[in-house]
């Protein structure tokens, strides 16, 4: 795994006190700076550190033990099926509620100890984007402008800025509640733009939006890339690789992967999916193909057997033992894995590390 | 603080609910208006100058049992259906700051409210009528610090459920507990309802309803709306441990 591992949560206290009030002091004043350093010799700028971290609601634990970092200028995608604890790690770095156990810093500042600090630092963009409906657009941005206090000087250039980098200027007067979800969603990143906050967090930016509109809010998150730390959660796979450097695949709780998209798929190269056709009796081969070591998964297809196999010898192995017996090889081809299929193996693995408990809704 | 309370009256006026209730409230006032008036004209001998005004400002306080609970319903009920509550949390807001601000945006409304009333007294100064300015005022702050702690209880209850009715309907219910749990005597006896008086929100309003000010009840008052908003905090702050919103 080449997973980037953290120095362990070091005890907060060990900070230099007189440097952690250097850093507030400034964050409070706005500057963006204070940022932490990730273990000795990276060189890179933390934006986001997750050390540790443990969430639990009740007796139901819906993070577990998870720890990551995301670099300035990081877009990081996390995915996972529903109820993986993608949301819950994401509210608790946007400051929604503290850790159970373990720590998050948002550019240095603790969300626990801090949380007003780390929730300027970042814009949040919750999932369904709630919203006030009997609010203007631009009522409901001048009263964020406000909550997240923006001097008064820059906040009408703030609104008329996300305004236009969301394309909401032709329904700023009307009520957020009359607007269709497609606008009601840009209205909810508007928000999370505003105050241009380092990190960006944003929970499922494109669920339930017509393809043309899931392209748009796509193109705006890569417009951000690079002068912003984005963290955003999907369940589509195709879409955290196109727009995130770094995927982090959480399922029940635990981090299972964490890679860029390209190493993904390289992790599981070992395992392949064959389509094999062969002029042959479908249950003689089929015997003869279950004999085979380190292959599984048999199906017939179609008239095609489809099946998996352990390695390249395994693949050659078939090849040889059909051929010896006399007949004819029509089709031996080797599938490439998509993300889908890379995604559910992983998660498939992880289950097999982690057997999945009796789960009470959070 | 002040993008709280900025918001919550943006919300109270472009929902109507403000309006309607502040329509009602005086609606039903000036009913009372006319009818103590009228008690107090055709039946003469009584002292109108006191005796007016006390029936004016025990009726109010039982419009304002009634309707105070509308205001404060959808505080927190709605911002938790919503799910807007959870994007407060992501603003440098401290929950005091969005407690306060509620209240103070309801406080905003229940001024509004009681200010036009004030022209029944001013209708009867042309008429020669004896108006007491001062004990007058007394009576209004009582109204204003009784209303005051009627929110505070009404907020709280917002901040522990998601249903508007269900808000409301509770805020209701448990005024009307502090106000009638000093009616019957005979149920819990004397020493018991001795504690029982010191409790009850509507006795504290009888010296200001006489035109008196007693800072025992001024002190209670305010004691009791402090302490309903910070259980409303407390009450958000658990919330957000156990991650509800």
């Amino acid at each position: 795994m080449n997973r980037i591992t953290l120095p362990s949560a070091e005890p907060v206290d060990e900070h230099p006190r007189a440097e952690r009030a250097a850093e507030q002091s400034e964050q409070r004043s706005g500057a963006p700076s204070g940022f932490a350093r990730s273990g000795e010799g990276t060189g890179s700028l933390v934006m986001i550190e997750v050390a540790h971290l443990t969430k639990e609601f009740g007796g139901f634990t819906a993070v577990r033990d998870v720890s990551f970092t995301v670099a300035a200028g990081e877009c990081v995608g996390f995915l996972g099926p529903n109820g993986a604890g993608k949301t819950t790690t994401m509210r608790v770095i946007a400051g929604i509620f503290p850790p159970t156990t373990g720590t998050v810093r948002v550019a240095g500042c603790d969300v626990q100890r801090d949380p007003q600090g780390a929730r300027r630092l970042v814009g949040y963009f919750p999932e369904n984007a709630p919203f006030y409906p009997e609010m203007s657009v631009e009522e409901y941005l001048a009263f964020v402008s406000r909550a997240k206090r923006l001097p008064r000087a820059v906040r009408g250039g703030e609104i008329e800025r996300v305004l236009r980098a969301c394309a909401l200027g032709e329904v700023r007067r009307r009520l957020v509640g009359k607007l269709s979800k497609g606008f009601r969603q840009r209205v909810g990143l508007a928000q999370a733009l505003l105050g241009d906050p380092q990190v960006l967090v944003l929970d499922e930016p494109t669920s339930g939006l017509d393809p043309e509109q899931v392209t748009e809010i796509r193109e705006l998150v890569k417009s951000l890339r690079g002068q912003r730390t984005i963290v955003f959660s999907s369940h589509i796979l195709s879409e955290v690789a196109q727009v995130a450097q770094r995927v982090v695949i959480i399922n029940r709780g635990r981090i299972i992967a964490e890679d860029h998209p390209e190493g993904l798929a390289r992790r599981i190269e070992g395992t392949v999916t064959v389509w094999l056709r062969a002029e042959a009796p479908a249950s003689e081969l089929r015997a003869l193909l279950a004999t085979v070591p380190g292959l599984y998964d048999l199906t017939l297809l179609d008239g095609r057997f489809r099946f998996h196999a352990r390695d390249e010898g395994t693949v050659r192995e078939v090849s040889r033992a059909v051929t010896e017996r006399g007949w004819i090889l029509l089709e031996l081809a080797r599938e490439s894995l998509s993300l889908e299929e890379i995604f559910l193996r992983l998660v498939h693995i992880g289950d097999a590390e982690h057997p999945p408990r009796a789960r009470a809704a959070p | 603080m002040i993008a709280v309370i900025r918001k919550e009256l943006v919300s109270y006026f472009s929902s109507l609910l403000a309006y309607v209730v502040i329509t009602l409230f005086l609606g039903v006032c000036g009913f009372y208006f006319y009818s103590n008036l009228s008690f107090f004209l055709l039946s003469g001998g009584f002292d109108v100058a006191r005796g007016l005004w006390q029936f004016q400002l025990h009726d109010m306080r039982q419009i304002m049992l009634t309707l105070l609970p509308l205001l404060t319903m959808r505080l927190f009920a709605e911002e938790r259906r919503l799910g807007t509550l959870e994007l407060l949390w992501t603003y440098p807001l401290r929950d005091v700051e969005i407690v306060l601000g509620k209240y103070l945006a309801a406080l905003f409304v229940l001024i509004l409210m009681l200010l036009p009333t004030l022209a029944f007294p001013a209708l009867l100064l042309p008429a020669h009528a004896p108006v007491a300015i001062g004990p007058l005022l007394a009576g209004y702050l009582g109204l204003l610090l009784l209303g005051a702690a009627f929110l505070a209880c009404g907020i709280l209850i917002s901040a522990l459920t998601d249903s508007q009715v269900l808000a409301a309907a509770i805020t209701f219910s448990l005024l009307l507990l502090f106000w009638m749990m000093t009616w019957n005597e005979a149920a819990v006896g004397a020493p018991v309802l001795s504690v029982l008086s010191r409790f009850s929100l509507f006795d504290r309003f009888y010296t200001f309803s006489r035109g008196g000010i007693d800072t025992r009840d001024v002190t209670f008052l305010i004691l009791f709306s402090a302490v309903f908003l910070s259980w409303t905090v407390l009450a958000l702050g658990s919330r957000r441990w156990r991650g509800v919103r």
